[in-house]
Order: C-alpha cells, then sequence, then structure tokens
C-alpha cells in the first residue's frame, strides 16, 4: 500500500479504505460521489483500545492518534481524502445488513441530484471478525437498484 | 545527544506508525511538518503526550510546540535543557 496514511488508520478505517479503493480504482474519478456506509459494531474495537489506554489512572497518557477514530464516520473522511469525494456521507449502525435503508438513502441522493454517485455498504470490524461489502450505485448502472438487488449481491 | 536524537527518531517512527521510514531517512535538521516528514496536527498532539509520558516536558503553549518540534536537532535540544525524567 503506497500510501503513508494507511498504516496510522484504525482497523476499520484500513477495511473501509481498502474496500472503497479496490472499487474505485477501477472506475472514472468522480468528485461527486456520495458514501453511505453501515456496520454493527460502529467503532467498538476501537473503542475498546482507547478505553485500555485510559484505564490506569497512574499511567494516564490518552492517543490522540487512538482517540480520532472512536468514531465510525471517521472511515468516510479516510476514503474521502484519499479519492477526493467532495459529496454527501452518513453512516449507520444497525443489528444487520440493512439493504432497505441504504437503497431508500441512496436514491434520494441520485433522484435529488446531490450526488452523481453513491458509494454504499457495509463495513464491520470488531476482534478478529470482520466483514465488508460495497457498492457503487449510479444513474446508469448495470445491476437494477432494488433491495432485492443489493440483498442477492450481500448474500452471493 | 547522538544517543537522544537516535532515541527520538526511533519513538517518532513507532509512535506515529511511519511505516515506511526508517532512522536513516530521518536527518537530524529535516523539517518534522510541512515538507520534511509530512506529519499532521494529530501527530503533532503525540509527540506532546511522549514528552510529557517519557520525558516529564508539558507543552502548554502552541507557539512553543511549532518551535520545538522544527526537527530532531531542535527536538533534541529542548529535551536536553527540559527534561524531568
Amino acid at each position: 500500500m503506497d500510501y503513508p496514511k494507511f498504516f496510522k488508520m484504525d482497523s476499520l478505517s484500513k477495511l473501509a479504505f481498502l474496500g472503497a479503493d479496490s472499487l474505485l480504482k477501477f472506475e472514472e474519478k468522480e468528485e461527486d460521489t456520495a458514501i453511505l456506509l453501515s456496520n454493527r459494531a460502529s467503532s467498538l474495537d476501537t473503542d475498546r483500545k482507547y478505553q485500555a489506554s485510559i484505564s490506569d489512572k497512574t499511567n494516564y497518557y490518552p492517543s490522540p492518534s487512538v482517540f480520532v477514530y472512536t468514531l465510525p464516520n471517521i472511515c468516510i473522511g479516510e476514503i474521502s481524502i484519499k479519492h477526493q469525494l467532495h459529496s454527501e456521507n452518513c453512516f449507520f449502525v444497525f443489528d444487520h445488513f440493512n439493504a432497505e435503508h441504504l437503497h431508500t438513502n441512496a436514491e434520494y441522493l441520485i433522484n435529488h441530484h446531490k450526488a452523481k454517485r453513491v458509494l454504499c455498504g457495509w463495513v464491520d470490524f470488531d476482534d478478529k471478525n470482520y466483514e465488508a461489502f460495497l457498492y457503487l450505485v449510479s444513474e446508469n448502472g448495470n445491476i437494477a437498484h432494488t433491495s432485492n438487488d443489493i440483498k442477492k449481491l450481500y448474500n452471493s | 545527544m547522538v544517543e537522544l536524537k537516535q532515541e527520538l527518531k526511533e519513538k517518532i517512527i513507532a509512535i506515529l506508525n511511519l511505516e515506511d521510514i526508517s532512522v536513516s531517512d530521518i536527518d537530524d535538521d529535516d523539517a518534522l511538518f510541512g515538507d520534511g516528514l509530512g506529519l499532521d496536527s494529530i501527530d503533532a498532539l503525540e509527540l506532546i503526550v511522549m514528552l510529557d509520558k517519557d520525558f516529564g516536558i508539558q507543552l502548554t503553549d502552541p507557539k512553543e510546540g511549532k518551535e520545538v518540534f522544527k526537527s530532531i536537532s531542535v527536538l533534541a535540544n529542548y529535551i536536553a535543557e527540559h527534561r524531568k525524567k
């Protein structure tokens, strides 16, 4: 990975970053790309690390670089910086992958001309378990954008 | 002073996760921020924590930090003069 900042990221951001990079590097550059990501564990993996780092009151030196990742949407910022994306973004936390919610929000952004393209997906990281599923939505995509099609792709 | 500079380079690489940089890549007078090592504002906060944790130096004036973190040479001189650990 020829991107020094990658090594400073937490695990969730690395996962989302690699997933987005593997999709966007094959696409034409489009600044007007919105990002809608979701997961179950939020930033819990990093939250635990931060909690552990501040639990000893006799050795209390909170790490700023760990603290900045104690929000899940930071991974969207990392993707936006690398790919120079300047559109809407949102990070949702659900119990399970929620195709309907992502579909509704992506449709809104495209239909109301808030973005030309939307990077959507599920990026979950907790301890040793991780899962990433990302896809791009645009007006002229190759696959129909319906909740059922999203579910099929997710389960395939 | 040579040992302190070496120690600082090793600490900075480890603390700031500078994966693609080795001690020999950092000259004593290289700028740590901007065009030099390209460190950012979060890195600056980590360096402030390092000064407190490892050397007992508390920086409270942001302007002072800008000068102290100019290069390894400047940082080593400052630490040698102000360290409590």
